[in-house]
């Protein structure tokens, strides 16, 4: 063996279970993210805790300051420091790991970890001192000290560093030669977020570059173009999101279960279509503003036509028929939904995957349209229908799936068994239920005119009296014991995720079947990526019949909701 | 047709992956986008024949000239006051002005149940939010801009004012209101 190929062969290990070989570098770089996403991730969680049970009035736990100030914290830990950390990770995996090939400029890497960890943790000793009171939007002429701006600022350049090196991995990758034809659908589904969050972080640099100049009195800052280029940030980002959590659905659909592509050509045009049309997203947010006119709202809220609803629904039907016809290849050819019932329900890779793309698609598929039209917005804008709608996509949604994924991550690059497998077993469960309830019952309140991000239901010390229908009770109930048992859920998943990366069992080629109960079973047996033989003749010919009925109900829902809104809109004051 | 393979999304597509898609998934994305176009076609539609749309009279405004117009408008129509603010009864088909501002909405409205009114709002300091309730009208208030919108009265009764946009400790007390008569 020459000098040379031992420094490669050191320098990459090959996974002994999917046989992807993988670069020491951005296996660090994994790991590194995906920890300080874990530990924002129980700030967060721990902030949720505290606030749904403030706003459950029967509890009211904490005082108006706290109240506000940990709503900040909740925003920024979970909507930006979680999830992008995490995604970090994500991009690592799909890049050098899925393409077999080394990270480019790896000092780079390290250099972007350090500017969003730096930067994350400016901003959290600004908002834990009380100098950022500024709920996650900050609008101005609402100010937070410098720093939090600054803070924001250098995260997102290494956010931006971040994102960009993995689009030179895939150059390298092309380069040299590292895999056979086009890149697999999962990685052109992580280039999708990563495109996205380059124009996104792009948005960011120009909104909170002047803001932090502004912030130290040198310049003026309009509070209307703000809100613009705000949410050219804040929907954008939600729409990496979603481009690396359906990235996750193909990722998962193919280890657990051998799920196929149904088509290449229709699946990369549905990503496609998110990166032409995302970045309009920011008007869903200044539908009932005075600074847009109805054009410019009606054409950016549609993303031109609904193209990116379009492609979202793409996603929601071949994700699920690759599963079906994945399983179908399995033998599960029985009936229409046999490959559905005897999915590895126990598998918490594929239930927390299903879950997420159930509550993703059925809850915050169909509200976001809806709460996204220009007129409907009115009965919406700010209540708390909008983190109903949130709370479905971004955590039942995306958390969801990031958590499905790391139950294959933690065997695969920590190679590590699961410490606590059979809480794992029903984590996905906890969390989902719990966050849909809770979701649902917070869109009720909003129906009755229950105000987001608002201290006091009672208005115990208002100047007027206002008393909501005695149902918002309920639904607040409803709300609290959902959020309590979505935390126990993300407990349980920062508990089982810390406890097998730093004190798990170690997995690796010689200890396969004695991890048998503590790995997810698509680890140890993974199914057959490429099918072939007759078998696949058959499956082409019967399609995805479960699946085409499971999609007909979801219409069904979907016009129902949307006409129903219209109808409600049609009751209120004539406004024009 | 043997030789046809399938893969998974972590696998690399050989040779060319440009195929035409299977019967179901076209008809799939078929319904989608004609369902698509219905979205879209809907706002339009709305704002054609349906009585809820956000348009108004959008303008740039001085916030120190908007509280001016408010107090003008304050000064000529005043016919009360309650909790220190005062009680306008604007005529029907008149401009009103309401000022959002930490922590009140200024002045109370009395309005005539089924006349249409130009309501103008802004603030004079932070972001607030303007939400009717109980009808549960929600219009954002931006500090530099009018926004004046039509609105009509379909019912009498005492309405409130909730502040929904977070502007500062204070903003769960931020209530107003608004007394419709026949």
């Amino acid at each position: 063996m020459s000098e040379l190929t031992k420094k490669i062969v050191g320098k990459f290990r090959q996974c002994p279970v999917s046989g992807l070989k993988i670069d020491s570098q951005a296996e660090s770089l994994i790991k590194w993210n995906a920890v300080v996403a874990v530990v924002c991730l129980l700030i967060g969680g721990i902030s949720a805790l505290l606030l749904v049970l403030t706003r459950w009035e029967a509890v009211h736990l904490l005082p108006p300051v706290w109240y506000y100030r940990l709503l900040t914290a909740h925003g920024l830990n979970m909507l930006i420091f979680f999830i992008i950390f995490f995604e970090m990770s994500v991009l690592y995996f799909a890049g050098p790991i899925i393409l077999n090939c080394r990270l480019p400029a790896p000092k780079l890497g390290w250099v972007a970890f350090a500017l969003m960890l730096v930067g994350a943790i400016m901003v959290e000793i600004m908002v834990f001192s009380g100098r950022a009171d500024v709920t996650f939007t900050s609008y101005p002429p609402l100010k937070a000290h410098p720093l939090y701006y600054l803070g924001i600022i250098l995260f997102a350049v290494g956010a931006l560093i971040g994102s960009s090196l993995f689009i030179a991995t895939i150059l390298v990758a092309k380069k040299e030669k590292t895999y056979p034809g086009s890149m697999p659908l999962v990685t052109f589904g992580a280039l999708t977020a990563a495109i996205i969050a380059v124009v996104t972080l792009v948005h960011g640099a120009l909104i909170f570059i002047p803001t932090f100049l502004w912030s130290l009195g040198l310049m003026e800052i309009d509070p209307q173009v703000y809100r613009l280029l705000f949410w050219g940030l804040g929907h954008c980002s939600q729409q990496i999101n979603m481009a690396a959590m359906v990235s996750i659905w193909y990722l998962l659909a193919g280890l657990t279960v051998g799920g196929v592509v149904l088509n290449e050509k229709i699946s990369r045009m549905a990503f496609f279509l998110y990166i032409l049309f995302i970045s309009m997203a920011s008007a869903h947010h200044l539908l009932v503003d005075p600074g847009m006119g109805p054009a410019w709202k009606i054409w950016n809220t549609s993303y031109a036509m609904y193209l990116a609803v379009l492609a979202s629904m793409i996603h929601g039907f071949t994700v699920p028929a690759g599963i079906e016809m994945g399983q179908r290849l399995r033998g599960y050819t029985n009936g229409t939904f046999e490959w559905l019932r005897k999915a590895p329900w126990g598998d918490p890779g594929f239930s927390g995957m299903f879950l997420s793309l159930v509550i993703f698609g059925f809850l915050g598929g169909i509200t976001g349209v809806t709460l996204g039209t220009e007129q409907i917005n009115i009965m919406a804008h700010n209540t708390m229908r909008i983190p109903g709608h949130f709370h479905v996509t971004v955590v039942g949604g995306t958390a969801l799936s990031f958590m499905a994924v790391t139950y294959y991550l933690i065997p695969l690059i920590f190679q590590k068994q699961i410490r606590m497998y059979k809480l794992a077993r029903i984590q996905p469960y906890l969390f989902g239920v719990g966050i849909t309830l809770m979701s649902v019952s917070m869109t009720f309140m909003g129906l009755f005119g229950v105000p987001r991000r608002h201290y006091d239901s009672s208005f115990a010390d208002a100047l007027f009296q206002v008393e909501f229908n005695p149902a918002v009770a309920l639904m607040q109930a409803g709300m609290g014991i959902g959020g309590i048992l979505a935390v126990t859920g993300l407990v349980s998943y920062v508990l089982i995720t810390v406890a097998s990366v730093f004190f798990g069992r170690k997995f690796d080629g010689e200890t396969l079947e004695a991890a048998r109960g503590h790995v997810p079973p698509g680890v140890l047996s993974l199914p057959a990526q490429v099918h072939e033989g007759p078998e696949v003749e058959a499956v082409h010919k019967k399609g995805a019949p479960g699946t085409f009925i499971l999609v007909m109900i979801f219409l069904f829902f979907f016009v129902l909701y949307y006409f129903v809104n219209w109808k409600m809109l049609a009751q209120l004051w004539k406004i024009g | 047709m043997s030789d046809r393979k399938m893969h998974s999304g972590i696998v690399p597509p050989e040779g060319v992956w440009w195929k035409p898609a299977a019967k179901q998934e076209k008809i799939w994305v078929t319904i989608s986008f004609i369902w698509c176009l219905v979205l879209f076609a809907m706002m339009p539609i709305w704002h054609l024949l349906g009585g809820q749309n956000p348009t108004g009279i959008r303008a740039k405004v001085e916030p120190a000239k908007f509280v001016e117009r408010v107090m003008a408008f304050t000064e000529e129509y005043k016919v009360g006051e309650e909790q220190g603010i005062p009680i306008v009864e604007p005529p029907p088909g008149s401009d009103v002005y309401l000022l959002g501002r930490m922590w009140q909405w200024t002045p109370i409205l009395k309005l005539k149940k089924g006349a249409e009114y130009t309501i103008h709002l802004s603030s004079s300091d932070l972001n607030h939010g303007f939400s009717l309730f109980p009808v549960n009208v929600n219009i954002q208030v931006v500090p530099g801009y009018d926004y004046g919108l039509k609105m009509t009265p379909n019912d009498v009764g005492e309405y409130k004012i909730i502040c929904n946009e977070f502007c500062g400790l204070g903003h769960h007390l931020m209530v107003g209101k608004v007394i419709v008569e026949e």
